[in-house]
């Protein structure tokens, strides 16, 4: 295929977002559409600014509960997927049962953990590891069992031992799943926040997160400001995904495939 | 020179892979010291497998085989495997790479470092010893992975297809490279190849293998002595030998047929 060239990269998405603004003023007009159920574009950007100090504070708290909670998960997957992969019997007697914790819907447990962790940040944290611990594990898992069959042979070959194997082969062969793990728990992550503090209530004492603010600007009828909200989650997730795809550039970029400048 | 002295014994060795067909039929070899045995035959005739019995990597199903004097396990910090895509690990430089065998095998880095850069300065890599794989072409790439072989100065080098992915320059070149190596750091030799002419050119035996059930069907013997230059394959006596090979080599496969 051929790649577009470099204007039209920045083009393309602002004619789309400009015929999508267009869009949906036109349903608007069309539909008569009233402004407290769809707001246009131009009011939303207005009640960001007014809420800006607000939701600013609000994204702070929320982007502390997602770090707290990314950052757990990205430990405490990456030593769980280390347990699994380096022993059949550990992988064979845990495995199912993590698919099993997978398929459960977070939102079943959200009592549960409120019940155990307690409200507040505490179960904010949970919530959003939680979230995000998954994706982690079942990457890097992977990532631990697909190294080269003839690189194993090589160790194998030098009597290398399980320690060894695991530290300098499987470990840097699985660190392009780990990093594609993180990058989707990256998008999970402040996902998993704003669902917890919907869910849980306050976080840092006193003043919310964005999970909050929708708790509040709904029971005000704020709907502008709503969008506001989304605006800002966004924008949050944005921030994640950024900082995990420099983080998956400085450590792949000089021998991983995937930064090959050559590529066609 | 002292009486030749075996140092891989197969006697009566047959292998299959769980309950699956006979891969290898009563295999009876003796390699000795100082041999660089070709092995040669068509597709899935069990070439690799004969190599992995000696490098340990799989048990015989039946038969005796010693490898140095031992199980082929415990001989194998004395042997060093060469693979066909030379298994570089993509995440460590060239020079990182030359060093892995000895780092698994706990020498000090101030040794290991002055080892591998004196083995890359050998395959004519010192200039690239911090490139990463993917910035190595094919023939780079084997010769990094022969002066990771060579770091352990193992006794006996196990090579599978090592220059079937190359160029036909690049092979001969790297023919050469492997024969004038050889005559710095001894090593016999066990070399898994589909060319007959770089098995004539290496060895000093080939062992023409046959099919279903895998078998050594024929030995061949070349005597053009130690040295050996590139004006050897101009020389008649060479194709004559390559003719020889190749007869031997469509007997065997008309009769697996
Ligand atoms: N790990 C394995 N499990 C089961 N069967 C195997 C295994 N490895 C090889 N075989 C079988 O053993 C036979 C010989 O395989 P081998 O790889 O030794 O052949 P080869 O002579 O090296 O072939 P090629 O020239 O294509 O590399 C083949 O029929 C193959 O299917
Ligand atoms: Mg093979």
């Amino acid at each position: 295929m051929k790649k577009p060239a470099g204007w039209m990269i920045w083009l393309l998405p602002v004619a789309s977002g400009l015929c999508f603004a267009a869009l949906w003023l036109g349903i608007k007009r069309l539909g008569d559409v009233s402004d407290w159920l769809l707001p246009t574009p131009v009011q939303i950007l207005e009640a960001a600014l007014q809420e800006r100090s607000r939701l600013l504070v609000a994204a702070g708290n929320t982007a502390l509960g997602a770090l707290a909670g990314f950052l757990l998960a990205a430990t405490s997957g990456l030593l769980l997927a280390l347990l699994i992969g380096a022993s059949r019997l550990l992988r064979a007697a845990f495995y199912p049962w993590l698919l099993v914790l997978q398929m459960t819907p977070v939102i079943v447990l959200t009592p549960i953990i409120v019940l155990w962790a307690g409200p507040g940040f505490p179960g904010i944290v949970t919530i959003t590891w939680l979230i995000s611990f998954f994706p982690i594990v079942a990457n890097t898992t992977q990532g631990l069992l697909s190294a080269d069959h003839n690189h194993v042979g090589l160790f194998r070959m030098a009597n290398a031992t399980r320690w060894q194997e695991l530290r300098l082969l499987r470990l840097p062969a699985a660190m392009p799943y780990y990093l594609a793990g993180l990058r989707i728990a990256a998008t999970l992550a402040p996902i998993g926040a704003i669902f917890g503090e919907y869910m849980v209530g306050n976080a840092a004492g006193g003043s919310g997160g964005l999970g909050f603010m929708v708790y509040v600007y709904n029971t005000q009828i704020k709907i502008p400001a709503l969008f506001a909200t989304a605006l800002t989650s966004c924008l949050l997730g944005f921030i994640f995904v950024a900082a995990v795809s420099l983080l998956n550039w400085a450590v792949l970029h000089k021998w991983h495939d995937s930064f090959d400048r050559n590529d066609h | 020179m002292t009486a030749a002295q075996p140092i891989v014994e197969f006697r009566d060795v047959t292998k299959r892979y769980g309950d699956g067909p006979l891969v290898l039929d009563t295999v009876n070899l003796t390699v000795f010291r100082g041999d660089f045995i070709s092995l040669i035959g068509p597709s899935g005739c069990g070439k690799s497998t004969l190599l992995k019995l000696v490098a340990g990597l799989n048990p015989p199903s039946t038969g005796g085989l010693s490898v140095l004097g031992t199980t082929p396990k415990a001989a194998r910090d004395r042997q060093a495997f060469i693979f066909q895509d030379a298994t570089l690990l993509p995440w460590l430089t060239a020079r990182r790479n030359t060093e892995m065998l000895l780092r698994l095998r706990g020498e000090p880095e101030t040794e290991r470092r002055r080892k591998a850069a004196a083995l890359l300065d050998l395959v004519g890599l010192a200039h690239a010893a911090d490139y990463y794989p993917r910035q190595l072409s094919g023939g780079m790439k084997m010769r990094v992975s022969i002066a990771r072989a060579l770091s352990v100065a193992p006794e006996l080098l196990l090579l599978d297809e090592p220059f079937g992915a190359l160029d036909e320059m690049s092979r001969f070149r790297l023919n050469e490279e492997l024969l004038a190596l050889r005559a710095r750091t001894p090593f016999s030799a066990l070399f898994v190849t589909h060319s007959v002419a770089e098995a004539v050119f290496l060895s000093n035996r080939i062992l023409v293998m046959g099919a279903r059930p895998g078998r050594i069907a024929a030995e061949v013997t070349v005597n053009f002595g130690p040295v050996r230059t590139r004006e050897l394959r101009a020389e008649p006596a060479f194709q004559e030998k390559v003719n020889e090979v190749t007869r031997r080599l469509h007997g065997v496969e008309e009769h697996g047929a």
